[in-house]
C-alpha cells in the first residue's frame, strides 16, 4: 500500500470557478499525517496550532487540524498524488 | 465536531431531524411496515392509512384542496422534472417560451433546457438587479402571449431573497401562462398558501424541513393534474391494464390522483417522516419560524459587519426581504478556505456555487460561502461564528 492509499480518505475537487482540491485524511491518522507534513513543509503562518499555511517545493497549501488540506493550481490528479506521496512518505 | 461544539449553518442544503421524526420513521418500520394499496391484510391497511394521512397533512400545510393535489416525489428536482415531462413534453412546442429567472437553482434550469432541445421551444431568462433581487418590470415585460410557463424560486437558495410570487402569478395568468414555483427554500421557513399565491405547481423537498431525505412533494392544481399524463409508468399508478386480443395492445386506465403520478412502491417511511416533520413545524407555527429566522439573519448580518472588515455580504443587505440565508466572502480567501476554516472550529457552512452558477456569474464571483439558519439555531451560535471570523482575520 502506498502512502496515498494509507493516509488519504477522500479527494474532492471544489465547486466553483476556483479549481481547488480538498484532501481529507483518514480520521484516525490525521495527527500522524500532520506530523509528517510539518516535518517536510515550511510553516508560513498559523492560527492557534489549528490552521497552517505551508509551502513545499514551490507549492502553497493549507493544513487544518480537522485533517484536511486545500491545494491550489494543481494540473491534475497525477501531480496531486506525486505531491502527496512526497509529503506523506 | 472536530473537537468543538457543532454549529450547523448549512440548513439551505439540508436540515437536521428532530427526535420525533426519527421516532416516527422507526415506529413505522418496526410496527407498520408493509406495501401500500396492494393487499387486504391489516398491516398493509395500516401502512396505506399512514401514507394517505401523510398526503393529507402535507396538503393542509400548504393549503391545497386535498391529497389529490399533493404528489409525493423524491424531492424538488424530481417534482420539477415531473412537470417538465408530464406537462411540458406534451404541451410545449416550437414558438412557445418558458420563462425562468437568473437566480434559479440548476434544478429549475436544466429540465427546461433539456426539454427545449426535444420540443424546440425557447427558454428565456428574466434579469436581476445588481443586488440579486428580481427586476420585476423586466420580468413582467418578458411575459408575453408566447409564454406558456413561468418558473421561479420563491426564495433564492443563494441570497435568501424572497420573491413576490403572487405578483408574477397574476401577470402570468393574465397571459394564460402557468406558474411553477420552486419552494425548496420557502416551504420549510415561512407560511406558504398555494391558494393565496395562486400558483399552478409548487415543488419542495422534505429533507430541508426536518423530514428524511428522498421524500418531497409536488403540488398541482387538480384540473391540471387530471389532464396530465403520468411521468413514470408501472405499478400503483394504474387502475387497470387489460390485453385487447384484437389490437394486441394493452388498454391502460390510470389510477386516481395523486397515485397516477406515484409509480412503483412509494417511499412510505419517508412519507411518515414528512408527516411528522409537518406536525412538528405546525406546533411551532410557521409565522414563528419565519420571525425567528428573520431575527437570526438580521443579528448575523450585524455581527458579521461588526466583527471584521474583511467580510463582505453578497446580495441584498436588507434582512427583512431575506429568508435565513447569507452569502458572503472573506478578503484574500476562497469560499472553500472560509468553509474549511470554520469547519475546523465546528461551524458547518457551504461553499461553492450552491447549484446556482448563473447568479454567481452575475455577481462576478468565483464562488461564495453561505450561512443558512433554521429553527434550532441561536444568537449564541452566531456570536461564536463572528468570534471565529474575527480570528480568521488575524491569519
Amino acid at each position: 500500500m502506498g502512502p496515498v492509499e494509507e493516509y488519504v480518505a477522500r479527494t474532492d475537487g471544489t465547486c466553483g470557478k476556483d479549481k481547488d482540491v480538498i484532501v481529507t485524511f483518514k480520521y484516525g491518522k490525521k495527527d500522524e499525517v500532520a506530523k509528517k507534513i510539518m516535518r517536510k513543509a515550511k510553516v508560513e503562518k498559523s492560527i492557534s496550532n489549528m490552521i497552517f499555511e505551508l509551502t513545499f517545493k514551490g507549492y502553497s497549501f493549507r493544513l487544518y487540524a480537522s485533517g484536511k488540506t486545500i491545494f491550489r493550481d494543481l494540473k491534475d490528479k497525477e501531480e496531486l498524488n506525486a505531491l502527496l506521496s512526497e509529503l506523506l512518505t | 465536531m472536530n473537537d468543538q461544539p457543532l454549529i450547523y449553518f448549512d440548513n439551505a442544503a439540508t436540515s437536521q431531524k428532530p427526535r420525533q421524526v426519527i421516532e416516527a420513521v422507526k415506529d413505522f418500520y418496526e410496527n407498520h411496515n408493509a406495501n401500500v394499496h396492494r393487499a387486504v391484510h391489516t398491516l398493509s391497511q395500516e401502512a396505506s392509512e399512514l401514507y394517505e394521512n401523510a398526503h393529507e397533512e402535507v396538503a393542509k400545510f400548504i393549503n391545497a384542496k386535498g391529497m389529490e393535489e399533493t404528489i409525493f416525489v423524491r424531492g424538488t428536482t424530481e417534482a420539477i422534472n415531473l412537470v417538465a415531462y408530464a406537462w411540458g413534453l406534451r404541451n410545449l412546442k416550437k414558438g412557445d417560451e418558458v420563462l425562468v429567472t437568473l437566480m434559479e437553482h440548476h434544478s429549475n434550469i436544466v429540465p427546461w433546457e433539456n426539454l427545449s432541445k426535444i420540443n424546440g421551444f425557447q427558454v428565456k431568462y428574466a434579469q436581476l438587479n445588481r443586488d440579486g433581487t428580481l427586476d420585476y418590470e423586466d420580468f413582467e415585460r418578458m411575459i408575453t402571449n408566447k409564454t406558456r410557463l413561468v418558473c421561479m424560486a420563491h426564495v433564492s437558495n443563494v441570497t435568501g431573497v424572497m420573491n413576490d410570487v403572487k405578483r408574477i402569478a397574476k401577470v402570468a395568468h393574465d397571459h394564460k401562462a402557468l406558474v411553477l414555483v420552486d419552494g425548496a427554500q420557502s416551504v420549510p421557513h415561512m407560511p406558504v398558501d398555494v391558494k393565496d399565491l395562486d400558483v399552478d405547481f409548487l415543488a419542495f423537498s422534505g429533507h430541508k424541513m426536518l423530514a428524511p431525505t428522498g421524500i418531497g412533494a409536488l403540488y398541482g392544481k387538480r384540473d391540471l393534474l387530471e389532464e396530465m399524463e403520468p411521468f413514470h409508468g408501472g405499478g400503483e399508478m394504474i387502475r387497470e391494464v387489460s390485453f385487447d386480443p384484437k389490437t394486441k395492445r394493452s388498454i391502460i386506465k390510470w389510477n386516481s390522483l395523486p397515485w397516477k403520478f406515484e409509480a412503483g412502491t412509494p417511499n412510505v417511511g419517508g412519507g411518515v417522516g414528512l408527516m411528522e416533520a409537518v406536525r412538528y413545524l405546525k406546533r411551532i407555527g410557521m409565522e414563528t419560524v419565519r420571525k425567528h429566522e428573520e431575527m437570526l439573519t438580521k443579528y448575523a448580518m450585524d455581527q458579521m459587519e461588526q466583527c471584521c472588515d474583511k467580510v463582505e455580504i453578497y446580495g441584498p443587505q436588507d434582512p427583512s426581504i431575506k429568508c435565513g440565508i447569507i452569502p458572503f466572502g472573506f478578503e484574500g480567501l476562497s469560499s472553500h478556505d472560509i468553509a474549511l476554516f470554520l469547519d475546523n472550529y465546528g461551524i458547518m457552512v457551504r461553499s461553492g456555487y450552491h447549484c446556482a452558477q448563473p447568479l454567481h456569474e452575475l455577481f462576478g464571483l468565483k464562488s461564495s460561502a453561505r450561512a443558512s439558519f433554521y429553527i434550532y439555531n441561536t444568537r449564541e451560535e452566531i456570536d461564536r461564528f463572528a468570534e471565529v471570523l474575527k480570528e480568521i482575520e488575524q491569519f
